[in-house]
């Protein structure tokens, strides 16, 4: 019989050192660039570690009992056709994942309430808020407090806590920019937020996760993370070279299809609150609106409030 | 007119693609000649009485298998076309419509129409054989739910060339599988395909909740029960439960669609999110519905091939009803990144871990059933044994996942889809090879080629590593799922096109199993013995190969666990039977009371066919006649008080003499 444990084993064990040689700059999810991100990826190391304390064993013992036992002529193995039964062992084959389980559970309880995305992150820089819209299929960025507009491309300070609130126009989808942090998923009539920071400058790579029908695929953006001083340059320079994004400008985006990178120097009032709201009827309150409260209502941009329109505790 | 003709036919089918063209008359070519064939040889009436209206079991089993390989052919082609795609997306191979298609109908075909009929097939074969009964609880609702899922997965296919596939996920969310982003009627043909195969699978979950605890021969005791039968149970009454879910939610989407109710769209006040929590719901215990028989079945092969009795029994059985149990608290580690908050992911991270322990130690159990065992390796017992690291590393990503803060980073990512191909092909498929490879001889009297099967083994494991371990990686660098095309700087495609020859090294490995079926039919060696690999334990075993349609001549007495081993035991050592045993084996044939064939469930199928297809153009005519159709059927059903008829004794002794004959 051929041993088919020593060649999986092999194949295994090239395969990890595939995946863990990846501090390699591609594998953005093992080379953050900021808290969050380095939180997850220490977060996928314990858990691994963890994992691979009981794996690594049982798949050696699998190989060591398979090839022990397997059957020849004058084999020197014992043969015992009626063992079926040890509390001793099955105590401790309960026991082991048990606590491995419960070690991890802990840990993971911790960091999800850490990581938790809503949580604002703490920085002596005041948090600048950027709009997230999910078009089909285009990411339309816009900066309420620079009041200049962006599409498949964003740039912030480094060092900056940036609050992104979420939204869609049609389809579910999930912003991601793997070298800053996990993902949040953008939906239609609500807004969530999502904090991340840059600790470094450089362009990061950033994608539509959540599947919105054709043209998702081509939903991938820049994120620029530049020094205070060349971010605020840009804001001026955007103000003041680039075009209005009017309403019909934002029609035109709504359509489906794909769109080039561009810059705005202004945009409808309002913008991101009227995608996000604009299902929702004068007076009615469906299951999704309970996410605004009477506060959120207001047509006021920066109201889109955190406890309001947020989505946890429900 | 003939403008319009042409205007209905240009929307009715899907034309103009080359791909499409090819196979809608490769399958035109492929009907003809399968009529031409039946008709040449006069097999018409034989198909209709011996196979379409059969309720046997065993029959319908093979019908399921059948049905199963065929769509792992096209959900492995679908697989196929997408790694070519993804190899090199600058070929522009697949468009982003087509690629969006295929993964789709790969996801729906691969779960729903390839995993379950496979798994129902096993079910069907091989669970009453072990319970030493003659048959399931309810035969005529057997055939029925056969029928159903039958004509669910064909209105689902028919999409690839009447009207367009879906494609919007395998789950399809609202709101883009709503009106609004996707108009087209693809979306309704997910609907109703899935909609009336799953009345077959709910039926059949209650079927066989209903055989286990009742057909039970006399003697075997729940804790006596074969493992495989144990799963069975598990995973049925896992149907039981999440089925339901399935249906409303379909329904409330068809209700949305047809007639613009409101229940997942954010205008006139639905919840998209509502659709993901039911979904899941039914989804997350949709996965251990197909993985548990696999669990038995490995049970089953790991203690007949290590000539040794399971280790901890009764542990088995606690993590299968466990598992079964947990699979209904963990739905929503399927978007720990929809921002439910902190503890409502915490509390979802940890029941999910909770399932790894009952899994793990079923791992642990058949290491140690094979531990001071003699161990031989026919290829059921190899794909048992390649199964176990493999599921071990599946299992291990599957609990990173779970690490809700960590999978902010996984989700939607390549990790996520080399994790469930994993253990849906590690698990899933490797087991239902194990089970097919370890039956086959039960079902059809000889064995599978070993050599050649032992080549698609190794083509198999090989090319599942090659395909998938890539993934992993890419993950890690932020591939995300569902992507028709990359940039070329993100560094991804050297291991796409890895992982895509490791594609093609498992569809190789298809290819052999097709060889290796083919070759063994043709020169097959009967074996009618019964007990085939000569190291049965179950009462399967104790009958000739195949099984006579009416399965005992004698219903057995059980007094063991491994009750047929332990008989050969006993008669190698010289002992003899206990009093039950004995009286059980030399009482006098009776006539055996048996169900009659019917053809009403195939035509009541039909009939759901004809009104699921009306609902998707939307014909009432069409809905109307297909649902009366139903009804009537129905009726006929009820009013038809002749359906069942005894075997004589002198027929029995017949059929026992030429199974003992053919045995020597
Ligand atoms: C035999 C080799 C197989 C290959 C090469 C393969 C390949 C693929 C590929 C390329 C995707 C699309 C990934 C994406 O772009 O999102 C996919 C998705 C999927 N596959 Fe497979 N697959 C295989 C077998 C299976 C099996 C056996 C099952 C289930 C029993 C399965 C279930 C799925 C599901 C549920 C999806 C998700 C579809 C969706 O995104 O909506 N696959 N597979
Ligand atoms: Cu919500
Ligand atoms: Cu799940």
């Amino acid at each position: 019989m051929r041993p088919v444990f020593r060649k999986l084993s092999v194949l295994l064990i090239v395969a990890m050192i595939l995946v863990l040689s990846g501090c390699s700059d591609q594998y953005l999810v093992l080379d953050p660039k900021g808290p969050i991100a380095s939180a997850q990826k220490d977060l996928i190391l314990i858990s691994s570690l963890i994992c691979l304390i009981i794996a690594v064993p049982v798949i050696a013992m699998t190989a060591v009992i398979v090839w022990r036992y397997r059957e020849r002529p004058n084999s020197k193995a014992k043969y015992k056709p009626y063992w079926e039964h040890s509390t001793k062992l099955e105590a401790i084959w309960w026991g082991i994942p048990i606590v491995a389980i419960a070690i991890l559970a802990v840990i993971t309880v911790d960091y999800t309430h850490k990581l938790e995305p809503s949580v604002a992150i703490e920085s002596e820089q005041k948090p600048i808020e950027i709009q997230v819209t999910s078009l089909d299929w285009k990411w339309l960025f816009t900066y309420p407090d620079e009041e200049i507009a962006t599409i498949n491309y964003v740039k912030f300070p480094v060092d900056t806590p940036v609050v992104f609130k979420l939204t869609s126009d049609m389809a579910m989808n999930s912003f991601w920019i793997p070298s800053l942090g996990g993902q949040l998923y953008a939906m239609s009539g609500m807004a969530m937020t999502l904090n991340l920071l840059a600790d470094e400058e450089g362009v990061y790579y950033g994608s539509g996760a959540n599947f919105t029908g054709k043209d998702f695929a081509q939903m991938t953006f820049n994120a620029d993370v530049t020094t205070k001083e060349e971010y605020d340059r840009w804001v001026q320079e955007v103000k003041t070279t680039e075009v209005a994004l009017t309403d019909a400008g934002v029609d035109e985006l709504k359509e489906p299809g794909t769109a080039e990178v561009a810059q705005f120097s202004s945009f409808p009032e309002n913008l991101f609150y009227n995608i996000m709201t604009q299902y929702v009827e004068e007076g009615e309150t469906g299951a999704h609106a309970h996410h605004m409260t009477s506060e959120a209502s207001k047509p006021d941009d920066q109201a889109v409030d955190e406890d309001s329109s947020e989505h946890h505790n429900h | 007119m003939l403008e319009t003709i042409k205007e209905f036919a240009s929307e009715f089918f899907v034309t103009g693609d080359p791909l499409i063209l090819g196979a809608q008359v490769s399958i035109g070519l492929a009907m003809v000649a399968i009529v031409f064939i039946l008709t040449f040889f006069k097999k018409w009436r034989w198909l209709w009485t011996e196979w379409l209206t059969t309720v046997d079991h065993k029959k319908i089993g093979i019908m399921y298998i059948i049905c199963a390989i065929l769509m792992l052919f096209r959900g492995g082609v679908d697989a196929l076309l997408m790694r070519v795609q993804l190899a090199a997306p600058e070929l522009e191979f697949l468009n982003a419509e087509h690629y969006n298609a295929i993964f789709t109908t790969h996801g729906v075909i691969m779960i729903l129409f390839m995993a379950m009929p496979l798994m129902f097939g096993l079910f069907n074969i091989i669970v009453p054989l072990q319970l030493g009964a003659r048959d399931v609880a309810f035969p005529f609702l057997n055939s029925f739910s056969f029928w159903m899922f039958f004509a669910g997965a064909m209105l689902f296919n028919v999409s690839f060339v009447i009207g367009g596939s879906p494609d919007a996920g395998w789950l399809s969310y609202p709101p883009l599988s709503e009106i609004s982003g996707s108009p087209g009627v693809g979306q309704d043909f997910y609907i109703w395909g899935i909609q009336i195969s799953g009345m077959g699978s709910l039926a059949t979950g209650i079927n066989f909740v209903v055989t286990i605890l009742k057909m039970r021969a006399p003697g075997m005791k729940l804790m006596k029960m074969p493992m495989f039968s144990w799963s069975t149970l598990a995973s049925s009454i896992t149907i039981m439960f999440a089925f339901p879910i399935l249906t409303v939610t379909l329904f409330l989407l068809f209700l949305d669609r047809y007639l613009g109710a409101h229940f997942f769209t954010v205008d006139g006040g639905g919840n998209p999110m509502m659709y993901l929590n039911l979904i899941w719901m039914w989804g997350h215990p949709e996965v251990y519905i197909v993985v548990l028989p696999a669990f038995g079945i490995f049970s089953e092969v790991v203690a007949a091939f290590s000539k040794k009795r399971i280790f901890g029994y009764k542990s088995m059985v606690f993590a299968l009803m466990s598992i079964s149990f947990f699979s209904f608290f963990t739905w929503a580690h399927h978007f720990f990144t929809m921002g439910s908050g902190a503890n409502v992911n915490a509390f979802f991270a940890v029941t999910t871990m909770i399932i790894a322990i009952p899994t793990g130690v079923k791992v642990f159990n058949w290491l140690f059933t094979m531990y001071r065992g003699k161990l031989s390796f026919p290829t059921p017992m190899m794909w048992t044994v390649a199964f176990i690291p493999c599921f071990v590393i599946g299992g291990m990503t599957g609990v990173l996942l779970s690490v809700a803060p960590a999978d902010f980073q996984f989700h939607n990512s390549y990790f996520l889809i080399a994790h469930f191909h994993q253990v849906l092909i590690g698990g899933v498929v490797f087991g239902y090879f194990a089970g097919l490879y370890y039956w086959w001889p039960k079902m059809f009297g000889f064995k599978l080629h070993e050599g050649l099967g032992k080549w698609a083994f190794w083509l198999w494991n090989i090319g599942f590593y090659v395909c998938f371990m890539p993934q992993y990686a890419l993950g890690l660098m932020g591939m995300t799922r569902r992507f028709n095309e990359y940039n070329f700087d993100m560094g991804w495609q050297p291991l796409n096109v890895v992982s895509t020859v490791g594609g093609f090294i498992m569809g190789l490995a298809f290819l052999f199993q097709v060889w290796q079926i083919a070759h063994s039919i043709r020169f097959l060696k009967k074996d009618t013995s019964g007990d085939n690999w000569g190291q049965g334990r179950t009462l399967e075993w104790s009958i000739p190969s195949p099984a006579p349609f009416y399965n005992f001549a004698r219903i057995p007495h059980v007094v063991d666990q491994d009750d047929w081993w332990e008989k050969k035991e006993r008669h190698a050592r010289g002992e003899a039977d206990p009093a039950e045993v004995i009286a059980a084996d030399t009482a006098p044939l009776e006539p055996i009371h048996m169900p009659k064939n019917s053809g009403i469930p195939i035509i009541m199928s039909g009939f759901w066919f004809v009104a699921g297809f009306g609902f998707v153009w939307d014909w009432k005519w069409m809905i109307i006649l297909g649902l009366v159709g139903v009804v009537v059927t129905m009726l006929a059903r009820s009013f038809n008080y002749d359906d069942d008829y005894y075997v004589s004794v002198e027929e029995i002794e017949r059929i026992e003499a030429a199974a003992l004959k053919g045995a020597k």
